[in-house]
Order: structure tokens, then C-alpha cells, then sequence
């Protein structure tokens, strides 16, 4: 992926989607492949996962956000809280700069008027909202993205489409596993597309949409278009 | 000048050995409800009594050592006396073949005889022969409890408190008791419905108890022994407590009958007789408080240290089941399982009684306290074990995304988050450990429960004395229910706040 490209993954159900994405992060550890980002690169040949690779993975979730379909927010703090937590304990951000950045990024997603919220007292909009700040309060170079939507009403879920639009045109590095098609086709630079655990074809999406190589991206497109 | 620092030297010396001598005679009683062996003055809580509390004072003074008390539940004082806590036991020990199996006696200092005791109205139970048949109570372990053995006709009801045995005689449980001269004298005549029939039966040598094979404490206790019996100072003592008899002048050989008021008899009868009217009542009740408090402090310390002890070990046994490796978890779940699989009052006594075997020497408080908190853990481990897995399993994925370590996505999302869920458990159980630690009595520790045994047993009075504990109970748990509501409300204002929308 090239810095500043959003990139939508699709596919059908059970085809490897999440775990390609969590892969990348190693929420999910892969038997054997390359993960390269932002300079940090991990190599994988079986065995078992190492104290290094664990060092090396660290290093690695510096780079990168991710936003996952049931938000994930944690109950227990409030919306700000929830944003400033990773930056103070993980980055040791002083607790003043933090709260101010974190501000700004619920400023930025429209919720400055929910900081003091606790996440269930937000509609699902919302929440994803606030999900999406407070990954970017962690200063990510790309955004992982896992069906952000699929959980939201379409009103709701248009919320959210439009921060990443938002991210897009600031420049954000953004790969987001998706079921809605009108937005991959419309807001992506490239769209790939997975069957059976892996990469099929991956394309402009105009050429991707309108015509596609393989026959198996065809039966797909047919099937959800 | 050389005789100047010859005679320094002399004093330095003899300062010493002095110093050296006075280190305390430490002695063992239970002087909870054992009247009039040591118990505490009726009219005066702060204070101990008892004839045998001065015979010890006595017998220290002779040895020229200053004392020191160590209150033991009857059950412990032998026990206590082999791990080394105390020097020696004085509590109406029966002289017995199968006590000297366990513990070195001196000479016998009181002599004494079995005594039955009715209530006013009965008639014709005033020998052990004609008890066959009915249900007499007695002290378990006595001379009195074989001597009723010997006719299996005869129900036996074994106390551990002679108080509890007299109370049942009243209430019509018991048709007679049997026990010892000293124990009937002070039970059995000052109450107007109890009275003591028949001949005197049998006969108990009390002793000193000390440690197998610390004859020489043994025998400087039976020297100063005998230099009371000789010089009459016995006799005195026994004589205020109204407790001389022909066994000890046969003892003593000490025919002599001097005019000795029993004034000692005189004010317990007077600090115990029944109170008149609710001012004396209440008067009776205030006295108590600083026991009552004393008590309360002692189980509410105990209680929130073990607590804090109960938590902490409870979730790192938790944390260590669901995240450790293997082994760990294997190892956390064998404790659980043994700490919940055994009694809490034989953990009690192994922590205080066993451990010393291995080197652990704990005083009474600590031990309470990790008994206490040890087994408290199990259960709080087993709750939070069933916070944890509460925790949806996004919440680590979200925090571990945030590039938090497995450490700090434990620390700050899963486990306040499983700590709010078993919150309200856990005010169970702190209320439960409230009580449970009434169990710490066993180890030396007068709380608020060893307390109530004390004042209702000097005073007959189980019903006042009753509520006043049960008062006291309540309020040191009252904090611990606000605490966990205050608490409760402040993790669940989330949802609190979502009802309000
Ligand atoms: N490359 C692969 N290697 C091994 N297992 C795979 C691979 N791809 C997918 N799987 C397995 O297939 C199952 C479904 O995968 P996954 O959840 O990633 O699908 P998905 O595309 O995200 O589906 P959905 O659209 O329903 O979310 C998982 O159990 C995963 O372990
Ligand atoms: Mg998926």
C-alpha cells in the first residue's frame, strides 16, 4: 500500500477478511508470511511466537489503529477517557497535552459534546466515532478498519463513512474490510478482493467493479451488486 | 581507685542479674467465664481475678519475676504451652494420668471434690447413684465427665463453658451437673434457683502445667508452692475465696483455722447479684463499653486486614488461573480447591500451632489475620475468575490494538471491569469474613464474639448482652454495605445515566 491510499477489502463471508486485517497487527499470530509497515517488519516461518516477536509486534502497533465492527470501547471509562488512556500509559503523553489532543480528535469527529459520556449512553454512530479517535489519538500511520459498519443503521453508518472520507482527504493510510460496496467503490483507491483465505485480484475499483479478471470475483459481484 | 571500679564492676554485675532474673513469668489462663479460677473483676472489667490468679501472682513474687498474662482459649492453653508462648498454665488442670502424658505438673496446689447441683425444687438426686438415668451435664475431659461414664444410663451433656452447663440446669435441659467443689460453690449457691445436694464425691488434685521436660521452672514452682503452704499464705488466699477445705488441710497439714473473711466471695457475690430495675441495668450496660469496644476495634481490624489480604491474593490467584501459564493456574487451582475443601477453624490452628514446627512463628494478630485473608482469597479468587471471564474478549483485543502490554490491558480495562462485576458478591462475603472472625478467638485474640462469651457469662445476662454485640456487629458491617453502594453507583453510573436518557 502506498501512504495516503484507502484501500477496501472484499469478499464473502468466512473468506479470511478479519483475519488477514488482524493479522497485520498480530491480534491474530500467522503461521508464516511478511508484515511490513512503517519500517517495522516481521517475518514469520512457523514456531513458536517469541518474547522478540512480541518486542517487534509492539513496535510495529505504534504505527497502526484499528477500529473493529462491535467498537470495543471500554465500558467502564468515560468517552475522554477512553481516548486519553492508550497515549498516557502507553506513550506516557502528560495527562494535560493528552487531554487537549484528545479534545481536538472528538472535536474533529463531531462528539466534544460527549467527552463526559460513558460509551453506552452513545448511539452506535457514535461510539464508532469515538472509536476511530481514540486509535487516531495514538498517531497511527494506518488505519486498520474491520467492517466498521456493519453494526450501524444507514443514517448512523454514514456518520462514520464520512470521518474516514474526512481522514482520506488529510491523508490518512486506511485499509478497511467492508460489506457496503457503494462506498469501496466510491471512496477507494484500490479495492481488493479474497476468496478461500486469499487475495483473488486487486484493483482500481472502477476497473475492479466493472470488470473483473477472475471468475470467482464475477460470481461474487453478481451475487451482492 | 581499684576499689572503686571493683565496686562499679560489683554493680554492673549485679544490675545485670537482676535484669536477667526479671524477665517476666509469662502464664496462661482462660479467664473468659471461669469463675473463680482467673476471670475478669465484675465490678471492675479492666482488672483480672480469681483465686488462681493470685496464687500465680504469689508464685511469681517467690520466684522474684514479674508477670505477664496471656489469655488462651480453654482448648489452646496446652497446645500454647508446647509451642513455647507462655511459661506455664494455671486453669484448674486436672492432675490426671493421661494430662501428664502431655504436660509436666508441679505438686498439686488445690484439692478439691465433684459436687451435684439441682435446681431448687428437685428432689432425691443427690447422689452420683441416683442420677442413673437422667441427663446431667458436666465440663468435657474432667474427672466429673468419667466419673458419669461409668453409668451408661446416664445422658451426658459435655460443655466447654461451665456457665452454659449451670444456664441449661436452669432452663430445665439438665435434671442435675456435676462438677467440681470451686465451680458449684461459685455457680450453684448464689443463684435462688440452683442449689448443691448430696455428699461431696470423689476428689481432683489441680497443678501447674508447664512443657515436658522444663523441670527447672517445675521445680521452683513447687518450692514457692511449698513455702505458701508452709507459711499460711495459701491458706489465706483460699480462705478469702471462701475455698479452704479439709482436703487442703489434709494436703498442707495445716490444721489451723484462722479468722479470715472471705472477702473475696463477698465481692463477687456482690458485683454478680441479679440487678434491680432498669438505671442499675443500664448502668451495667455502659460499663461495658470499653470492652465492648476494645472488641470491636480488635475484629474490625482483623477483619479489614484480611480483607485487603483476601483481595489482593484472590485476584492474583484469578489472574493467575485464566492468563498464567499451566502450571501456575494448576497450582492456583490446587489452593483453591484445599482452602475451600477444609474448615477455616483448622486453618486457623494450623497457621498458629503448626507453623512454628517449621520455623514460622507468627504473633496472634498476623495469624488471624492470614488465616483469615488465605481462605477469603479462595472464594474471592473463585468471583473474580468469574469477573474476568465476563469480560468480553474485544476488550483485550482494543487495548492490545492500542498497543497496551498484556499487563497494562489487564490493569486498566479487564480487571475493573470484572471488579465491578462481582462487587456486589464480594460485600457478601466481607460481611461473612466480618463474622468468620469470630473463629480468630481460638488463637489468644479477645474480639467482639469472645467478648460477648465473657460479659454474659459473668453475669447471666445472655439476652442484654446478646443485643448489645449483635448491635455492634451490625455497625461495623454497616460501613462495609455503604462502601460497596457508593462503590456500586460510582461503576455503574454508566448505566445509571443510560436509564435517565
Ligand atoms: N488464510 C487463512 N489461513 C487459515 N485460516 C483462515 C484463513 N482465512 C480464513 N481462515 C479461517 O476462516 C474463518 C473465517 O475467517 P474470517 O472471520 O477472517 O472471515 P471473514 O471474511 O472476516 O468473514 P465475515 O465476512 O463473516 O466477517 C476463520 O476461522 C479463520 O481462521
Ligand atoms: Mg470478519
Amino acid at each position: 500500500m502506498a501512504r495516503g491510499e484507502l484501500v477496501s477489502i472484499i469478499g464473502p463471508s468466512g473468506c479470511g477478511k478479519s483475519t488477514f486485517l488482524r493479522c497485520l497487527n498480530f491480534l491474530e499470530i500467522p503461521d508464516s508470511g511478511t508484515v511490513e509497515i512503517a519500517g517495522v517488519t516481521i517475518t514469520r516461518t512457523g514456531g513458536r511466537w517469541t518474547r522478540q516477536e512480541e518486542d517487534a509486534a509492539h513496535r510495529l502497533r505504534a504505527h497502526v489503529g484499528m477500529v473493529f465492527q462491535s467498537f470495543n470501547l471500554f465500558p467502564h471509562r468515560t468517552v475522554l477517557d477512553n481516548v486519553m488512556l492508550a497515549p498516557v500509559q502507553v506513550k506516557r503523553v502528560p495527562a494535560d497535552a493528552a487531554r487537549a489532543e484528545a479534545l481536538a480528535l472528538l472535536d474533529k469527529v463531531g462528539l466534544s459534546a460527549m467527552a463526559g459520556r460513558y460509551p453506552d449512553t452513545l448511539s452506535g454512530g457514535q461510539q464508532q466515532r469515538a472509536a476511530i479517535a481514540r486509535a487516531l489519538a495514538m498517531r497511527p500511520d494506518v488505519m486498520l478498519y474491520d467492517e466498521p459498519t456493519s453494526a450501524l443503521d444507514p443514517e448512523l453508518a454514514e456518520e462514520v463513512l464520512s470521518v474516514m472520507r474526512t481522514l482520506d482527504d488529510e491523508g490518512m493510510t486506511q485499509l478497511v474490510v467492508t460489506h457496503d460496496m457503494r462506498f469501496a467503490r466510491a471512496a477507494s483507491d484500490r479495492v481488493v478482493f479474497m476468496d478461500g483465505g486469499e487475495i483473488v485480484e486487486a484493483d482500481d475499483p472502477d476497473r475492479l467493479f466493472v470488470d473483473p479478471q477472475d471468475p470467482r470475483t464475477r460470481k461474487f459481484l453478481r451475487s451482492v451488486l | 581507685m581499684k576499689g572503686v571500679v571493683g565496686l562499679l564492676l560489683a554493680l554492673v554485675v549485679m544490675v545485670f542479674s537482676v535484669a536477667g532474673h526479671a524477665a517476666p513469668l509469662r502464664w496462661a489462663s482462660d479467664a473468659e467465664a471461669n469463675v473463680p479460677f482467673v476471670f475478669h473483676d465484675p465490678a471492675d472489667q479492666s482488672r483480672l481475678t480469681g483465686y488462681e490468679y493470685e496464687i500465680a501472682q504469689a508464685i511469681a513474687r517467690r520466684l522474684g519475676r514479674p508477670t505477664q498474662f496471656v489469655q488462651n482459649d480453654w482448648d489452646g492453653l496446652i497446645p500454647g504451652l508446647q509451642r513455647g508462648l507462655y511459661d506455664m498454665v494455671i486453669d484448674g488442670i486436672e492432675i490426671t494420668p493421661e494430662h501428664e502424658q502431655g504436660v509436666l505438673f508441679s505438686r498439686p496446689y488445690y484439692m478439691t471434690t465433684e459436687r451435684i447441683t439441682v435446681r431448687r425444687d428437685q428432689q432425691g438426686l443427690d447422689t452420683l447413684a441416683a442420677l442413673h438415668g437422667h441427663v446431667v451435664g458436666t465440663l468435657k475431659d474432667t474427672t466429673a465427665e468419667r466419673m458419669l461414664q461409668a453409668d451408661p444410663s446416664i445422658r451426658i451433656r459435655s460443655y466447654e463453658e461451665e456457665t452454659n452447663a449451670y444456664t441449661d440446669l436452669k432452663n430445665g435441659r439438665l435434671d442435675a451437673v456435676l462438677l467440681d467443689g470451686t465451680i458449684a460453690l461459685y455457680y450453684g449457691t448464689p443463684d435462688p434457683d440452683l442449689k448443691l445436694v448430696g455428699e461431696p464425691i470423689g476428689q481432683v488434685a489441680y497443678g501447674v502445667a508447664f512443657a515436658q521436660g522444663n523441670t527447672a521452672l517445675r521445680d521452683q514452682v513447687n518450692a514457692a508452692l511449698d513455702g505458701m503452704m508452709r507459711d499460711g499464705e495459701l491458706h489465706r488466699i483460699l480462705a478469702r475465696w471462701k475455698l479452704w477445705t479439709p482436703a487442703m488441710a489434709a494436703l498442707t497439714g495445716d490444721a489451723t483455722t484462722p479468722d479470715i473473711a472471705p472477702d473475696a466471695w463477698d465481692h463477687y457475690r456482690a458485683a454478680t447479684a441479679p440487678t434491680t430495675g432498669w438505671r442499675a441495668r443500664f448502668d451495667r450496660y455502659v460499663s461495658f463499653l470499653p470492652l465492648l469496644l476494645h472488641g470491636a476495634v480488635l475484629t474490625f481490624a482483623v477483619s479489614a486486614c484480611a480483607m485487603v489480604l483476601a483481595v489482593g491474593l484472590g485476584l492474583a490467584l484469578a489472574l493467575m488461573r485464566r492468563y498464567g501459564p499451566r502450571w501456575l493456574g494448576a497450582l492456583a487451582t490446587l489452593y483453591v480447591e484445599i482452602v475451600r475443601g477444609t474448615p477455616l477453624l483448622i486453618q486457623i490452628l494450623f497457621i498458629f500451632y503448626a507453623l512454628p514446627g517449621i520455623g514460622l512463628r507468627l504473633s496472634p494478630f498476623v495469624a488471624g489475620v492470614l488465616a483469615l485473608g488465605m481462605n477469603y482469597a479462595a472464594y474471592e479468587a473463585e468471583n473474580y475468575r468469574a469477573g474476568l471471564q465476563s469480560v468480553a474478549r474485544g476488550q483485550i483485543e482494543a487495548a492490545i490494538a492500542l498497543n497496551m502490554t498484556h499487563f497494562q490491558a489487564l490493569r486498566f480495562v479487564v480487571v475493573p471491569q470484572a471488579v465491578r462485576m462481582v462487587i456486589p458478591v464480594m460485600t457478601n462475603d466481607f460481611i461473612s469474613l466480618l463474622k468468620d472472625s469470630s473463629l480468630v478467638s481460638v488463637i489468644t485474640l479477645t474480639e467482639l464474639s469472645q467478648t460477648y462469651v465473657r460479659l454474659s457469662s459473668t453475669y447471666y445476662d445472655y439476652f442484654g448482652t446478646g443485643l448489645l454485640i449483635g448491635v455492634a456487629y451490625l455497625l461495623l458491617g454497616l460501613p462495609f454495605v455503604r462502601l460497596a453502594r457508593m462503590a456500586e453507583a460510582r461503576f455503574h453510573t454508566g448505566r445509571q445515566r443510560r436509564g435517565h436518557i
